[in-house]
């Protein structure tokens, strides 16, 4: 049996469940840097990479990780890093760069307090906003909410898929909690998980004939497979600054323009195919919840609870919040009562449901909470609030 | 005044560079009188002379002047973000053992943002070559003063001569652990060429500094005027290790030291890294 895919059933804590989840996606190279609360994804990834004949290192600093992911990527292998908001704030020049040059990466975001050093063990969802505004320029990121180990496990997979057919960084939110909850997680046969997994795609036409960045052709945008350092699939030249799609530098607005509106619009454009929401209650609701991650959970329960009441309420859930679900969001406020969203922080994901909302002429209402979940209760007493 | 030559004689070496087979004749966007041309020459005379396969040798290049190298340099190039040469070249060789990255930095890439980078890639003994390119300023952002720039000297961010110590870069790299460190100058062509031959077929990091004049922002702030004025400072400030024995700590002050400071074996990082790869699958 393969060492890479643990099958079976265990308790896992999210962190440990992240792991393993990039592991069986077939990540084969981690680097990383300590940092309270994410520090269980480097020491597991230290004794499992190996293991599944993948490289570990613990660098220097946090620019550095991402900096060798980079490396690592450039030359064909799937690469990982995470770490926790100050550290994310000094990934971000590289996860601009890796935008830019549609390498394609996955950074874990494991949240805890802010703003400054604010509290290592406690969550918070502040870093939700600068996940896709955090580095210079303008690019768009993938960016996913899990809200369970098990989810944990699965969307490891589901990211690295987005990362491989997007060549995009995508950027995964966890926090304090979910990273140290001990939950069940089912990891299926090998057969199984390498069905769903997405492969590095390698070029098939010619070398000369290789493009290596997103190109149009006919009015599609076709994102070829990424370049491999060390093969005749590489541009002579891969520059950090703008270039065109052989990857000659344009240093020009019209180079610009054209580049950063293909690094928007395959995102963009693509929402019907990277979106993800759940549902619930939501058909003959007044009331609509809409969170993610952890307040996602909570609001389930609330929102059973005013179903008891006789509260017709309902939930969206946001597995993908970049990009924002606009389609998703505007179907299910359309013709309600009021939104309900409850976040860990004051008002960040709120900023874009609101304005979903607005379109639709739906008044928005933000629960707001700090280094704790909300209770059932709070989200309770606002739709009960709202309804009157 | 030279004659102008009516028509150009073909570079001998402009096949073999990337503008060359892209706009049929190499050209390159330095100042005149700047080092790097000479640079990208000579490492384009080890790649025909030791008929390497640049897919295995890809350049991994950082911010400055130099950023513009590629265009006249054989081979594959990435450029990198400004200071993190080392680290991208770091995770190159780990996930692919077979490449054998050739780093180039400058000296505020190298010295001042990736310092860090730098040290700890000499201490993990990572097999690539890191060269350093010296020329004592910032040249690219217009002139500022660098951690190479000697004290009293100006600079366009200290009109009134520079009032720090600068960095013997040479010296980092042993103490960091760098297995084979050398510093030549874009003047002495034939030794530097010896010196990246020997440099690649060695197993560890090779750090190379190549002291290169920048009469533009250098020269012209510290009245030296013409290139040839700023090679003549360098020649003047080079004393070759050898005859540096013979000399005083007073007579040796301010002076570059020429030529090969250190060549030692070390285990190398990625070599160590597959046996625990082996042992931890064999599950020892």
């Amino acid at each position: 049996m393969s060492k890479a895919i643990l099958t079976g059933t265990h308790v896992m804590m999210g962190n440990h469940a992240m792991v393993e989840g990039a592991i069986a996606a077939g990540c084969r190279f981690f680097a990383g840097y300590p940092i309270t609360p994410q520090n269980e994804v480097p020491e597991r990834m230290s004794e499992r990479m190996p293991e599944a004949g993948g490289t570990f290192i613990q660098m220097e600093d946090e620019i550095g990780s991402i900096a060798a992911c980079i490396g690592a990527s450039l030359v064909g292998v799937k690469a990982m890093t995470s770490s926790s908001g100050p550290g994310i704030c000094l990934k971000q020049e590289c996860i601009s760069w890796a935008a830019s040059v549609e390498i394609p990466l996955v950074i874990a975001n494991v949240q805890r307090t802010g703003p400054g050093s604010g509290i290592v063990s406690l969550p918070h969802h502040g870093d939700m906003m600068q996940a896709r505004f955090g580095g210079n320029g303008d690019y768009q990121v993938i960016t996913i909410v899990p809200a369970s180990s098990q989810e944990l496990f699965d969307m490891m997979i589901d990211a690295f898929n987005y990362a491989e057919i997007w060549r995009v960084p995508v950027i995964v939110m966890s926090d304090a909690f979910l990273g140290h909850i001990l939950e069940k997680v089912v990891i299926p046969s090998a057969d199984e998980i390498n069905k769903r997994v997405v492969q590095r795609r390698k070029p098939t036409i010619e070398p000369a004939k290789y493009v290596p960045f997103t190109y149009e052709d006919k009015g599609q945008l076709v994102i070829p497979p990424p370049p491999v350092m060390g093969s005749p699939y590489f541009p002579a030249w891969m520059p950090s600054v703008t270039h065109n799609e052989r990857g000659i530098p344009i240093l020009d607005e019209r180079g610009s323009y054209k580049m950063v509106q293909k690094l928007c619009d395959k995102i963009v454009k693509n929402e019907d195919k990277i979106v993800k929401t759940e549902s619930y209650y939501l058909d003959d609701a007044d009331i609509v919840v809409v969170a993610y991650g952890l307040p996602f959970r909570t609001s389930l329960r609330a929102v059973r609870e005013a179903r008891k009441k006789g509260i017709k309420a309902g939930l969206l859930r946001l597995v993908t919040v970049w990009p924002f679900p606009n389609k998703a969001v505007s179907a299910a406020v359309e013709g309600k009562k009021a939104v309900v969203v409850p976040e860990i922080n004051f008002g960040q994901m709120f900023i874009e449901i609101e304005r979903a909302a607005a379109k639709k002429c739906v008044p928005a209402h933000l629960v707001p909470q700090i280094s704790k979940l909300h209770e059932p209760k709070e989200i309770l007493s606002k739709i009960e609030e709202v309804a009157k | 005044m030279i004659p102008r030559v009516a028509e150009k004689p073909e570079h001998p070496l402009g096949k073999y560079v990337y503008t060359g087979w892209l706009l049929g004749e190499p050209r390159h966007i330095f100042c005149p009188g700047c080092g790097y041309g000479t640079i990208a020459q000579a490492l384009t005379r080890v790649f025909i002379d030791e008929k390497l396969d640049g897919k295995k040798y890809p350049f991994v290049i950082g911010i400055g002047c130099y950023s513009a190298l590629p265009a006249v340099l054989p081979g594959y190039s990435v450029m990198v973000l400004h200071g993190r040469v080392p680290a991208v070249a770091t995770g190159m060789k780990l996930a692919n053992p077979e490449l054998k990255p050739i780093g180039i930095s400058g000296d505020g890439d190298l010295l001042a943002i990736g310092t860090s980078h730098f040290l700890h890639a000499c201490r993990r003994n990572v097999d690539m070559l890191l060269i350093l390119l010296h020329n004592n300023v910032y040249g690219m952002t217009g002139g500022q003063v660098a951690p190479t720039t000697p004290t009293t000297f100006r600079a366009t961010t200290a009109p009134y001569g520079y009032a720090e110590t600068p960095f013997d870069a040479c010296e980092l790299a042993i103490v960091g652990g760098a297995t084979y460190v050398a510093r030549w100058s874009s003047i002495q062509v034939q030794p530097l060429v010896t010196s990246i031959k020997k440099a690649l077929k060695r197993k560890g990091l090779s750090f190379i500094e190549i002291v290169s004049p920048c009469p533009t922002y250098f020269g012209r702030k510290n009245k030296m005027a013409e290139p040839i004025d700023v090679f003549r400072w360098i020649k003047d400030k080079s004393v070759k290790i050898e005859k540096a024995k013979g000399m005083s700590k007073e007579e040796l002050a301010g002076k570059y030291l020429i030529g090969e400071f250190v060549e030692r074996e070390r285990p190398e990082l990625s070599e160590m890294y597959r046996k625990l790869i082996t042992a931890a699958q064999e599950g020892k």
